[in-house]
């Protein structure tokens, strides 16, 4: 069954915390990856193949430079998700 | 099918040799010690980024006229004397580089020319990062099969001829040195199953900005708008980590797999130094004991490419860090994309 919003954006603030040690709950929607929560190019490849895992999404390479707020990979994941 | 054409001879095959292995592994690493300040003089960057980005505190640059012969000349001499052999010992040597600055001829001939050894087969390979892994599997086949005695693999590269010193993306990843390792016949397996591979699709994400063609298109005609520039290699970092951490650290294990090795029974773990946070991940990923050693040559070496295995282990081997006779499961990866991976017994 699909996730909601708020379901996704709590299993993606697990996958940051396990990469970057950040709190879940500093994993806002309107944060930057970069700016706000301090993660580095690196670091964002490691969160976005966990959260391919964890929500059976396919995120291309290409795709992850859209990706710089919590928002933008929220509503990736929502729109794709199997 | 075909078969033999009647009232022929069967042709002649030399006798196979049951087990290969390294028996002498060299290194060379330039004089000149290239500070992150120095690299950060020509891009936006710092030493605490560097750092945290690759884990490389250091590297080493060849110097102008030291050239990848000079550099592969000495790691083979470390790398004979520690086998015990001379050069009318070897029959063959495989070269991967992939900065010879000639299209044609190889490399390898000059190398035989200078360390004296006469006539040998001699050719390079061009498998990039997966060069020497490569080398040694190929190597280890042609002793087992008979077809060579003993076969000189080297790892070399100078990486500072063909980085740009003004791309933020790799400047501070590349540096030059050379490793080389003699591999000959064995009483006991000492070069487990290798397992290769190679994903097209990403062929351009460490690449040659322009090929040769382009280059001459740009000098020989100006109206094409081309502007003649060194065709320096450039690398998707990002790409290439995820490919390196998540597609080859499960090659890793089946490489163990397929050698009868479990984790715990490593003396040593030896990536490609390509960056130590893609060692990290790949060590994370396959789940391997802490009390195992993982080469961290990066530091102060840098990334080599064919170099760096060799390089690497040689270094965990004169620093105590690795035993002789020890199980070493080491991979190459890079540039095609190509994989490279096998558990050999170190020399």
């Amino acid at each position: 069954m699909a996730l909601n919003e708020n379901e996704i954006l709590a299993g993606l603030a697990e996958i940051v915390n396990e990469e970057t040690g950040v709190e879940t709950d500093a994993v806002e929607m309107d944060k930057s990856f970069t700016e706000d929560l301090d993660i580095d190019s690196l670091s964002m490849m490691t969160i976005v193949v966990n959260a391919e895992d964890k929500f059976g999404v396919r995120i291309p390479d290409d795709e992850v430079k859209n990706l710089t707020h919590v928002r933008d990979a929220v509503n990736f994941i929502n729109s794709n998700q199997g | 099918m075909s078969t033999p054409k009647a009232n022929q001879p069967a042709l002649t095959i030399p006798p196979a040799v049951q087990h290969a292995r390294i028996h002498g592994l060299g290194s060379y690493r330039p004089e000149r010690v290239v500070s992150n300040a120095e690299i950060c003089e020509n891009i936006d960057s710092s030493d605490e980024w560097i750092q945290q980005r690759t884990g490389i505190i250091e590297r080493r640059f060849a110097a102008p006229d030291e050239s990848i012969i000079d550099m592969s000349e000495a790691a083979s001499l470390q790398a004979m004397k520690q086998a015990g052999v001379t050069a009318d010992d070897i029959d063959f040597i495989l070269f991967a580089t992939i900065s010879h600055p000639y299209q044609t001829p190889a490399a390898a001939p000059l190398l035989a020319i200078r360390l004296g050894i006469t006539s040998p087969g001699a050719l390079d390979l061009s498998a990039a990062c997966a060069g020497y892994c490569y080398g040694i599997s190929m190597a280890n086949d042609m002793v087992r099969s008979g077809s060579a005695k003993y076969v000189l693999v080297v790892g070399v590269e100078k990486l500072s001829d063909y980085v740009d010193p003004h791309d933020r993306g790799s400047a501070f990843i590349f540096a030059d040195g050379a490793g080389a390792a003699v591999v000959g016949p064995s009483d006991f397996p000492g070069i487990g199953p290798t397992l290769y591979g190679s994903d097209g699709d990403k062929w351009d994400n460490i690449v040659q900005k322009d090929s040769w063609l382009n280059l001459r298109e740009a000098i020989e005609n100006p109206e094409s708008g081309l502007t003649p520039r060194w065709p320096y290699i450039e690398m998707k970092g990002q790409s290439v980590f995820r490919w390196a951490v998540f597609s080859i650290a499960p090659i890793a294990k089946k490489t163990l797999e397929a050698s009868g090795v479990t984790p715990d029974q490593l003396d040593a773990f030896v990536p490609h130094q390509a960056n130590m946070r893609i060692s990290d991940a790949m060590v994370k990923a396959m789940k391997l004991p802490e009390d195992v050693p993982v080469a961290r040559d990066i530091a102060t070496t840098g990334n080599t490419s064919a170099a760096s295995v060799p390089l690497a282990m040689h270094r965990m081997l004169q620093a105590g860090d690795a035993p002789s006779g020890g199980l070493a499961l080491q991979i190459g990866f890079g540039a095609g994309l190509a994989y490279a991976a096998q558990v050999v017994v170190m020399p």
